[in-house]
């Protein structure tokens, strides 16, 4: 077949590598080969100091509440609790917004507007999370009180905080999916006499529909992982309740606050478990992402 | 045509588009919230005093975050220096050579390392040279600030090199000159602006990185010693202070949040400056 | 259309060309890409310091033949090459690409200077690349080549101007002296007027018939007229095959074989 044909034809000589390429190619793979160990030192590092917490709790330290670092006694379950609601509830928040957003930038507005109105979206993506955290604290804060929340910080302010940081991907790649949606598609809609929002909600939405499904999971991804905004605002209180207005703990909080004092080497193993699922959540996510958008590239 | 059915489709579309055209403003408005606020609360403490003076001991006024300014370069600087050139050399090998398993492993696994919570870097730092070492140091800050970086760098590389156009390799090839060469020397340069740029928003993304610091560098409140000591750090002091109860720490939390956001900022406007495309090209 | 009118008949030099040495020896030349043979052996020679065009109908494989001179043909993955191409009586083929084209230089079809370089850095590109460093020998040979090129007066001071700023006729020009400079023995040229204006064109086609004096040029055109305006030699393809080679004059007015005489007078192609 092909191949055959390929080997009768004689490949022309000389094309072998000269020696100044070989080397410079073998030089700059293994420069993409510290790549290759970085990742699985991680993974490695992780297994190995997280062992001791899987071998003492086993699986069920997914899911036991009891967190008591004097009595060496770890259960993750406030955390991952923590983590999944606050990222539940900043999609709820930023998708129909960052969605809507879109639209309005996409079919709406002039072109110009546009274009400012996306830069300063798109410089939100910028804002350091520790700065968001600040305004978190001395704003978002004070004015949950004001609206009644006997506390201020909790769940529901995490999930604010957390919206305002994933808004800058929806609408972008919403933005983005929405720029492909055929020009055809759409005129035949208008043809039929159809207005502007319905030629949207009929056609170009849902032809949008598996990108925007991938940004949803993109932004998942990064929610889950945020760690400094939260932490500001979540209460830092290892409990599971029922009220959006009590205090909470997400996985990457409870790491940053607890590693650097550490008590004992249980509890740093019990705390290196907890971001090795965290960033076991994160890889399944951020995969299921790229697949959807992927797709989306044909 | 039913006038009234009209009427109300006419009304939902106006309706629809208010709605979106309040989320467009909510969406960009909240970057102007912020510049605002942070410029307001902030401008006020910010002095020559507070940019060159270390932090004061508890009471006593005229503490500044020199430290913390000098310290994020130096941890920023390194991490730099570790960071992109492994991410501009992977991303060549990428571009040139990016077919094959090997490439599609070292593809893979910067995926992974991309979505990487930074948390989880600072983890592997720890775990890495902290916990060995028993203390903090700023060379731990900087190794969890590389990992970040290189991903994005390697990313980013990759897309420029490809970018250029083929002829231009075909007319350096068509010279008589060594392929690495065309590479290096030709087509490296072609991309450079949009290389160099991107490198750059890397170092502005891991200058504003805290949680991977809080037990690495660790913070030091005073000046630094060396790189195997613990290191102050901008955006951790800006955490410190922020969580702290004391109002002096709070007013000096809004300035150095000041200078932070000020600082990422001037590098996204550059960039985006620098990645217009240039009014040259005739094609 | 232009074929109503009477051909241009070819340069009068063509009887001395007939006494010149043959810079180039093509054997039994067949190269494709994967399974698709595009040139099905092919043979003919270059004689030094002439012109030689190279027509044929889109497809035939010209594009194929002449990038197979210079082995730019091997940088496009999966492309086949075998055969012989004498160059002073070593093969090609068994050569290090990188000499072989210092010695075989090509200019494409449409104008390509690098776009991070002034004019004179483009024109010793080729130089500073091969490590030649002497500010002085780069000087003289950047305004050597501009001149050869037909480009200098034009150019002579902004020489620090991006490449890019030109006009098209001008980048062409830019990237003869860039391929110039490297003083190669054979110039190959890959339909490099088809993207440009007439004038432009003519202001080509004066300067290669100018620099015959000094080195063998291989031209494809898809453009009958220039053949016979420039060249001496001619060699027409048909699908992958050479139909026929011989002297311009000749083949455009007493064509040997009679699918050469169906081209030139627009029965196909």
């Amino acid at each position: 077949m092909i191949t055959a044909v390929l080997d009768r034809a004689r490949k022309v000589p000389g094309s072998q590598e000269r020696a100044g390429d070989r080397l410079f190619r073998r030089v700059i793979a293994g420069f993409a080969g510290i790549i290759l160990l970085a990742a699985v030192a991680l993974a490695w590092q992780l297994t190995r100091e997280s062992a001791e917490t899987w071998k003492t709790f086993g699986l069920t330290f997914l899911w036991t509440s009891d967190w008591d670092p004097v009595a060496d006694v770890f259960g993750a379950l406030p955390f991952l609790y923590g983590t999944a609601v606050s990222s539940i509830l900043a999609l709820l928040i930023a998708v129909p917004l960052g969605v809507g957003a879109a639209v309005f930038l996409t079919e709406l507005a002039p072109p110009r507007l546009a274009a400012a109105l996306m830069f300063a979206i798109e410089l939100l993506a910028a804002v350091p999370s520790v700065i968001l955290g600040l305004m978190g604290i001395f704003i978002l804060v004070p004015f949950m009180r004001w609206l009644g929340a006997p506390y201020g910080v909790g769940m529901l302010t995490a999930g604010l905080i957390l919206a305002f940081m994933i808004l800058p991907y929806i609408t972008t790649i919403t933005r983005e999916v929405l720029l492909t949606v055929p020009r055809p598609l759409k005129e035949a809609m208008y043809a039929l006499g159809a207005t502007r929002w319905e030629v949207v909600s009929g056609v170009s939405l849902p032809f949008a529909r598996s990108g925007i499904i991938g940004a949803v999971f993109l932004s998942l991804g990064r929610a889950l992982g945020e760690t400094m905004a939260v932490t500001m605002v979540i209460g830092n209180t290892p409990q599971i309740k029922a009220s959006l207005l009590e205090p909470g703990y997400s996985m990457a909080a409870v790491i940053a606050n607890e590693l650097a004092e550490a008590a004992s080497d249980a509890h740093l193993s019990a705390l290196v478990a907890i971001g090795l699922t965290l960033m076991a959540v994160t890889i399944v996510v951020n995969g299921a992402a790229r697949l959807m958008l992927y797709r989306l590239k044909k | 045509m039913n006038e009234e059915v009209y009427a109300r489709r006419k009304k939902v579309n106006a309706l629809m588009f208010a709605l979106t055209a309040v989320c467009a403003a909510v969406a960009s408005g909240t970057l102007l919230a912020i510049l605002g606020y942070i410029a307001w609360k902030g401008a006020s403490s910010i002095s020559w005093a507070f940019l060159t003076n270390i932090p004061k001991p508890l009471g006593e006024q005229g503490g500044g975050i020199a430290n913390s300014i000098v310290g994020s370069a130096k941890v920023v600087g390194l991490a730099g220096l570790m960071g992109i050139p492994v991410g501009v050399l992977a991303g060549v090998y990428l571009a040139e050579y990016g077919r094959g398993k090997y490439a599609f492993a070292v593809r893979y696994a910067a995926d992974v390392m991309n979505g990487v919570p930074s948390i989880v870097v600072g983890l592997f730092a720890y775990a890495l040279i902290v916990h060995p070492m028993k203390k903090f140091s700023a060379l731990s800050g900087a190794v969890a600030l590389a990992f970040i970086m290189v991903p994005i760098v390697l990313r980013n590389t990759e897309e420029f090199l490809r970018l250029v156009p083929g002829t231009i390799r075909e007319a350096a090839l068509a010279l008589g000159v060594p392929r690495w060469k065309v590479t290096m020397f030709v087509i490296l340069p072609t991309a450079g602006r949009g290389i160099l740029t991107g490198a750059l928003l890397a170092l502005a993304r891991v200058a504003g990185e805290t949680a991977p610091l809080i037990f690495t560098a660790f913070g030091n409140r005073f000046s630094d010693n060396g790189w195997l000591n613990p290191i102050a750090t901008l955006p951790h002091t800006i955490f410190t202070y922020a969580i702290s109860p004391y109002e002096d720490w709070h007013n000096q939390a809004w300035a150095a949040a000041l200078i932070l956001m000020a600082f990422v900022l001037l590098v996204n406007v550059t960039a985006r400056v620098w990645l217009r495309p240039s009014s040259g090209t005739s094609h | 259309m232009d074929m109503m009118r009477p051909m241009p008949l070819p340069p009068e030099t063509a009887g001395a060309a007939a006494d010149k040495p043959i810079v180039i020896s093509v054997r039994e030349l067949r190269a494709g890409y994967g399974a698709a043979p595009v040139l099905k052996g092919v043979n003919l020679e270059v004689k030094e310091k002439t012109v030689t065009a190279i027509i044929g109908p889109s497809g035939c494989g010209k594009s194929t033949l002449i990038r197979c001179l210079n082995r730019m043909h091997e940088a496009i993955p999966g492309a086949t090459c075998d055969g012989q191409i004498l160059l002073g009586g070593r093969n090609a083929l068994d050569m290090d690409p990188v000499v072989l084209r210092r010695e075989v230089g090509m200019v494409f079809q449409r104008p390509n200077p690098f776009p991070t370089m002034t004019i004179a850095q483009n024109v010793a590109a080729g130089l500073v690349l091969n490590g030649v460093r002497d500010r002085a020998v780069l000087a003289e040979t950047v305004e050597k080549s501009l001149r050869r090129a037909a480009l200098w007066d034009e150019v002579k001071d902004k020489l620090d101007a991006p490449g890019v700023g030109l006009s098209g006729g001008q980048q062409q020009r830019l990237c003869i002296a860039r391929a110039l400079a490297v003083e190669p023995r054979v110039l190959l040229l890959d339909e490099p007027c088809s993207a440009l204006d007439p004038i432009a064109t003519g202001r080509i086609e004066e300067l290669l018939i100018q620099i015959k004096d000094q080195l063998t040029v291989v031209i494809v055109t898809h453009n009958m007229q220039q053949a016979a305006r420039v060249s001496e030699y001619t060699v027409f393809m048909l699908m992958g095959e050479m139909v026929e080679y011989g002297l311009t004059r000749k083949m455009f007015t007493q064509p040997a074989d009679k699918r050469t005489e169906d081209y030139i007078t627009g029965r196909f192609g």
